[in-house]
């Protein structure tokens, strides 16, 4: 099976080095698009593929980028970012794509600003991953010398800068109206929307941003074609993607597989299944900020559209498992308390809702809970829900509370009867 | 997150600006290179002198909104935003420890119980050593290598309380291993 994304991954040595990058043809992309693409026919070829973001929306590559004004009257400057923030608990797929093969960031960060003709190109880097941060200077500074970034790369005219930033710690920087604000230097609270940073982004000009990953897919849709891309997945969704499995399993670690592999698949076969002891009790199928879900969706497809239809979501596909000898409300707990910590305090409800929240969840551990307080929770489920604010995040906060409550509602009430939680810590 | 690190004003008038050492000003001066706007450049001066200097200090928040002219209550929004820009002195060694959902299921807790006893301090303090400072950070990204802490550029992943022992040793005696690894 091929695994574009991985295939010149292996963690116990150094990631490749430019030459070695590219007599296992790498940066291929970059010399079809020299010899002869235009950024109308690398646009349609990104449509055709239908990739989706890997940044948790799923939205569409291509047609996010159809948004940017082109021709002779668009602004002069344009931005490509890259959204390498990696923040949401539990999720550890974009580390791997950058320690391990930067080069393939790189080229499909040059496809992606050339065909939207960006003149700069930022990474917003997660200012923790340091080994990232050594990979894809190393990796900036090779494609420099090889004329594949700088002033008119490959004869087409084209010019490309990439800049590296670190981030000063925030998970709301990840999203990306947040992210510019980051970048300009300011508090990194959200932007109101319209106007769309595609038409008016970073520092005011267009402005694609993109998830590392999600970027990670164009070098091989461009050199391979539309039809290999397709031929990837098995499942409604096109290509391959990275999942992830965290939490009590014999082998937990992260694999490039293709869509429509099932749940069962990924934690039998490839996390080895639970460890000894351990039976799995339920999921989060994509990161701290979806809904659980149960051992009776292990069958599912991961596909973008069946996980959504079992009321949870793909998103960035690193799950998280929740055994039988660990406390669901204490795991929920801690997303509130994590959730709680990183509100930009911009809007009311998530600002003064999420230390509520925490505040009861600390109640419940040390026995203060009453019946009414899990009433306010269920409360909170809709003041904080989708469309209530500013941003995404409080509706993320409240995926695994939401579920958490339709699920282990007898957990819930434990803590009320036992004083406290009943489950002994190991 | 770490708002108990946050010194309370930096506008006193008893407060002189330092002056900013030659490699912090070239290093500024490189980052203006790079971003159109001066604010971007003051978020970037103030991981440049955190790196210097292991933190940022009243003094080194006013030397940059003099030498960047951006106002000071400015610079100090945004210094408290960011959870890795410390306003408070920090230890010799940072300890950033993961209390995320994955890391907490995998017992992170009873770990950071043992370096606290070890240690004595808690989540925001610095031994009296001044050799370490304890600090909550949001996952790290290795979830499959549960619990994890970074210690300054290292991460340190399969954590038990035996492996801690051997860190902090190590630290102590100045061996902190690869970089970034
Ligand atoms: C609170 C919050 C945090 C986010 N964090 C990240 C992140 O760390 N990385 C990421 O790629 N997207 C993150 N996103 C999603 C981005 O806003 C955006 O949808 C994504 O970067 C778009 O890239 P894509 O189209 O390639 O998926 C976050 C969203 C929210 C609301
Ligand atoms: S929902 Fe929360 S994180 Fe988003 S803008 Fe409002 S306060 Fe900030
Ligand atoms: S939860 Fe600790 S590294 Fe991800």
């Amino acid at each position: 099976m091929d695994k574009p994304l991985t295939k010149n991954i292996d963690m116990s040595r150094p990631p490749l080095e430019i030459a070695q990058y590219q007599a296992a043809g790498g940066y291929e992309s970059i010399r079809k698009i020299a010899a002869g693409l235009a950024p109308a026919d690398v646009l349609q070829q990104v449509k055709d593929s239908g990739l989706k973001g890997r940044g948790g929306a799923g939205f569409p590559t291509g047609l996010k980028w159809s948004f940017v004004p082109m021709g002779d009257n668009a602004p002069r400057e344009k931005y490509l970012v890259v959204n390498a923030d990696e923040m949401e608990p539990g999720t550890f797929k974009d580390r791997l794509l950058m320690e391990g093969d930067p080069h393939l960031l790189i080229e499909g960060m040059i496809i992606a600003a050339y065909t939207i003709q960006a003149s700069k190109a930022y990474i917003f880097l997660r200012g923790e991953y340091i080994r990232a941060e050594h990979a894809l200077k190393k990796a900036i500074a090779e494609a420099r010398a090889e004329g594949l970034l700088g002033s008119n790369i490959l004869n087409t005219g084209y010019s490309l800068e990439i800049v590296l930033h670190t981030s000063a710690g925030r998970y709301i920087c990840g999203e990306e109206t947040a992210l510019l604000n980051a970048l300009e230097g300011k508090r990194a609270n959200p932007r109101a929307k319209p106007p769309f940073p595609q038409v008016s982004g970073l520092w005011g000009k267009p402005t694609i941003v993109n998830n590392v990953e999600t970027l990670c897919n164009l070098p091989g849709i461009i050199s391979h074609g539309v039809t290999w891309y397709q031929g990837l997945g098995k499942g409604v969704d096109h290509g391959t993607k990275l999942f992830g499995v965290s939490g009590r399993v014999r082998s937990p670690g992260c694999w490039e597989l293709p869509f429509g592999t099932t749940i069962r698949e990924v934690i039998e076969e490839h996390a080895g299944g639970m460890q000894d002891g351990y039976q799995l009790k339920a999921f989060l199928p994509g990161g701290g900020s979806t809904d659980f879900l149960l051992p009776e969706h292990l069958d599912l497809a991961l596909d973008y559209d069946v996980i959504g239809k079992a009321g949870s979501r793909l998103a960035t596909g690193t799950m998280i498992l929740l055994d039988d000898r660990t406390c669901p409300v204490g795991m929920v707990g801690n997303l509130m308390r994590f959730f709680s910590h990183e509100s930009c305090g911009f809007c009311t409800p998530c600002r003064d809702g999420l230390p509520w929240i925490e505040q009861i969840f600390v109640d419940l551990e040390e026995g203060r809970g009453s019946e009414k307080d899990i009433g306010i929770l269920e409360d909170h489920l809709g003041y904080l829900g989708p469309g209530r604010t500013f941003c995404a995040l409080a509706p993320g906060a409240m995926a695994p509370l939401g579920s958490a409550l339709r699920h282990f509602r007898q957990e819930f009430e434990d803590h009320l009867s036992s004083k406290g939680c009943p489950y002994t810590r190991h | 997150m770490n708002s108990n690190l946050i010194a309370s004003s930096a506008t006193s008038d008893k407060i002189q600006a330092r002056e900013l050492t030659a490699s912090e000003i070239e290093e500024i001066e490189h980052e203006k290179t790079l971003y159109p706007d001066k604010q971007a450049v003051g978020l970037e001066a103030l991981k440049i002198v955190q790196k210097h200097q292991g933190w940022v200090s009243d003094e080194s928040l006013l030397a940059i909104s003099r030498y960047l002219d951006i106002p000071v209550s400015e610079l100090e929004g945004v210094a408290t935003f960011f959870n890795l820009v410390f306003r408070r002195p920090v230890g010799k060694h940072v300890m950033l420890f993961c209390d995320s959902v994955s890391c907490w299921i995998m017992g992170c807790e009873n770990i950071r119980a043992h370096i606290s006893q070890k240690l004595g301090i808690d989540y925001g303090e610095t031994t009296a050593d001044g050799e370490f400072t304890l600090l909550p950070v949001p996952c790290l990204g290795d979830c499959d290598r549960a619990p994890v802490m970074m210690v300054d550029e290292n991460q340190h992943r399969n954590l038990t309380a035996e492996k801690v022992d051997a860190i902090i040793q190590q630290y102590r005696n100045n061996e902190p291993g690869e970089q970034g690894s």
